[in-house]
């Protein structure tokens, strides 16, 4: 075979092997599904007025997706904020500065409920506030905000966190390296490692059990309906008229991340 | 009890949210300090290299191979730190290029076939003039053997060391030298990117974050490689004077003024990236405190009063001002030079853990800190990764690994033209 043999013998090949396989890129599903949309954009509500600290969300949350029980992390967490009236934080011991402070706390991810007035700020220390002082309290659920535009999926190397198309951000645990830096990208401080699988982890909107028509356990196990879950393509859905035509907050918007988790009576103080 | 990941050296206070720890340790603080160490001792061979400053030549080939020694290095750390170390690969294999840290394997790849090829012409006649020497030799035996034919292998076939051949070599060591700084400045400033280009951290995002940490990194690279040079020659200092003259070894004065030149030279290179990383340092700092977003009220109570010991007595005292005023105080000597170095290092050292610890000491919350207490004493293979172990494992290595290199492309005994 001579030079110009070989040419014309390796553009016949490359011409040939486009054809199919630009036919392959005419059909890949994911292009199609995309064209075509889903009709599912998957939503929460979360009802700060409703919320009373009871903690069965997060047990519900564990159990169901198998984040060790007694594992200092977990998907979801309820925080509980006390504001006094001066404003001011209540701690011991100096600060030079506490204008940043605030008294909240949220141990063992308010699992146990909130049973005692004492404000935990770690280590085993507490700090005790006296109801006169107190301006107002309140709870705020937590969980993965299942943002828009999502940072976490930006940053991660390998591509093993996406987004999928009705809304929700999941993680591949059989290709997440556990570099941490979704970690470190989230502004909400969601994700953590599994403590068995040693990869990413964090709320996938109880992803299996949303696609099967289901609620998620958090939603499920909350007596008080603090907790919604909806889909906002559907206008009938009672969580998307909320959504719509209500007041709703979302969390640390200067971020840019366009959350999807959205707040009935957000307080300011919230962080 | 499961323990989480982090958990054992995070000391938490007031308002974090649950699942914050201290997930970046000790080894994504040796992580940019060897990288830049790479880079710098690169960035001062090619001063000789590129800019032809003639009386760097000893140490421009040392620092030069001595860059090569810690390539492998500036991996190290992120296998470490990995969770997964085993699937590190897919950043290769599968790089999501929305990420910062996806083009790492191609920028670090990329580096490391220049800085290998720049040594292969500069090393060139040497392995020539060694395989053609044991090729001569009969009855070999087993190590004379295997040098022979990796000696004959290195050369890659091309044996022509006429004088045109040379000075094609001495071309192409210039042009790869060229091309190697802004491809180590990218490597190093990318590192910076990682860090700079986290929004969800108020410490780390500015758009100064890359400059700096090429600045210090040219830093930290120049100090390492006078003080490892100043270490060499004294070794070799002590050798000549045992020796005498017979040894076929330069005298003891020659070594000894020649060491001071060398040293005074490269330390006016060091002072000045030192004042740049500086002021490009405190210009970011000023500029958060004047501008005070949010953020401010949190990492003001970081800066000033948590790590007030490490940020300004640590690195900008001990590690900056002082070897500042050591270097620059009149009639230099080598081991005032040596300790100036070793503070800088420090200096550099610091100034990585303040970025990447000190980032993890507040929490997102704006209303809770967190302290990172180092596993000095490891009781599970976590705190062996990521602890002093670890950390020291790294340090060491690159000194191995030259000790070898060296036995391959000696870096002192050797009269090239380069």
């Amino acid at each position: 075979m001579d030079r110009r043999d070989f040419l014309k013998q390796t553009i016949t090949i490359i011409a040939g092997a486009a054809i199919p396989a630009s036919a392959l890129e005419f059909v890949n599903p994911r292009t199609l599904f995309a064209a075509k949309g889903s009709d599912v954009k998957w939503v929460f509500l979360a009802d700060t007025q409703k919320c009373v600290g009871c903690g069965f969300c997060v047990k519900a949350c564990k159990l169901e997706n198998e984040v060790p029980y007694d594992a200092d992390v977990s998907r979801t967490w309820v925080e509980r904020y006390v504001i006094c009236k001066d404003g001011k934080m209540r701690v011991e011991g100096k600060m030079s500065n506490p204008g940043f402070g605030i008294n909240a706390d949220s141990p063992k991810a308010g699992r146990d409920g909130f049973t005692t007035p004492r404000i935990d700020i770690g280590e085993g220390k507490h700090v005790e506030i006296r109801d006169e002082d107190i301006s107002k309290a309140f709870f705020v659920p937590k969980l993965c905000n299942q943002c828009d535009n999502p940072p976490c999926v930006q940053v991660c190397p390998v591509g093993a966190t996406y987004k999928t198309g009705d809304g929700v951000v999941l993680v591949d645990r059989s290709w997440c390296i556990g570099c941490g830096y979704c970690i470190m990208g989230c502004p909400y401080g969601v994700r953590f490692f599994h403590p068995v699988y040693k990869v990413a982890e964090k709320c996938t909107f109880c992803y299996h059990r949303i696609t099967k028509g289901m609620k998620t356990a958090c939603v499920q196990s909350c007596p008080f309906g603090a907790r919604q879950i909806g889909n906002l393509k559907d206008p009938n859905d009672p969580v998307t008229k909320t959504v719509m035509t209500g007041r709703v907050g979302i969390l640390k918007s200067e971020y840019g991340t366009k959350p999807q988790v959205y707040y009935l009576a957000l307080d300011r103080e919230v962080r | 009890m499961i323990e989480v990941h982090g958990e054992v050296w995070t000391i938490k206070e007031f308002f974090t949210y649950p699942n914050e720890y201290i997930y970046w340790s000790i080894q994504i603080v040796m992580y940019p300090f060897m990288t830049g160490l790479v880079a710098g001792a690169f960035v001062l061979s090619s001063l000789y290299h590129v800019f032809g400053v003639k009386q760097l030549k000893n140490i421009a080939r040392f620092s030069l191979v001595f860059s090569f020694a810690l390539l492998p290095v500036a991996m190290m750390p992120l296998m470490l730190h990995l969770q997964q170390p085993m699937r590190g690969i897919h950043v290769m294999m599968t790089p999501h290029f929305t990420s910062a840290i996806a083009a790492f394997g191609i920028v670090f790849s990329t580096y490391g076939m220049i800085v290998a090829s720049e040594l292969w012409f500069v090393y060139r006649p040497h392995f020539v003039a060694m395989a053609l020497e044991l090729k001569g030799q009969n009855n070999r035996g087993i190590i004379d053997g295997f040098r022979y034919l990796l000696f004959s292998a290195l050369t890659l076939g091309a044996y022509d060391v006429s004088e045109e051949a040379l000075e094609k070599d001495e071309k192409a060591v210039g042009f790869l030298a060229g091309i190697g700084i802004p491809v180590a400045c990218f490597l190093h400033g990318y590192a910076g990117f990682i860090f700079g280009s986290v929004k969800a951290n108020a410490l780390w995002m500015t758009p100064l974050m890359p400059v700096i940490f090429i600045c210090s990194a040219v830093v930290s690279g120049i100090a390492l490689c006078i003080i490892t040079y100043i270490v060499v020659m004294e070794i070799r200092k002590i050798l000549s004077r045992m020796k005498g003259k017979a040894s076929g070894l330069p005298s003891f004065e020659e070594l000894q003024s020649a060491e001071i030149e060398e040293v005074k030279l490269t330390s006016r290179y060091l002072v000045m990236f030192l004042i740049a990383a500086i002021t490009l340092e405190l210009l970011d700092l000023i500029f958060r405190g004047y501008t005070a977003v949010k953020s401010w009220d949190i990492l003001r109570e970081v800066i000033y009063q948590k790590d007030f010991y490490k940020i300004f007595v640590m690195q900008y005292g001990m590690g900056n001002l002082l070897p500042f005023i050591l270097f620059k105080l009149p009639g230099l000597t080598v081991r005032r030079a040596a300790l100036g170095a070793c503070l800088m290092l420090f200096g550099v050292f610091m100034m990585r853990w303040n970025v990447v610890i000190g980032g993890q000491a507040f929490s997102s919350s704006f209303a809770g800190f967190m302290e990172y207490v180092l596993p000095i004493i490891p009781h599970n293979m976590e705190t062996v990764k990521e602890g002093l172990v670890g950390a020291l494992a790294v340090i060491i290595t690159p000194y191995v690994l030259f000790y070898f290199i060296n036995k391959v492309m000696p870096v002192f005994k050797y009269k090239g033209s380069h």
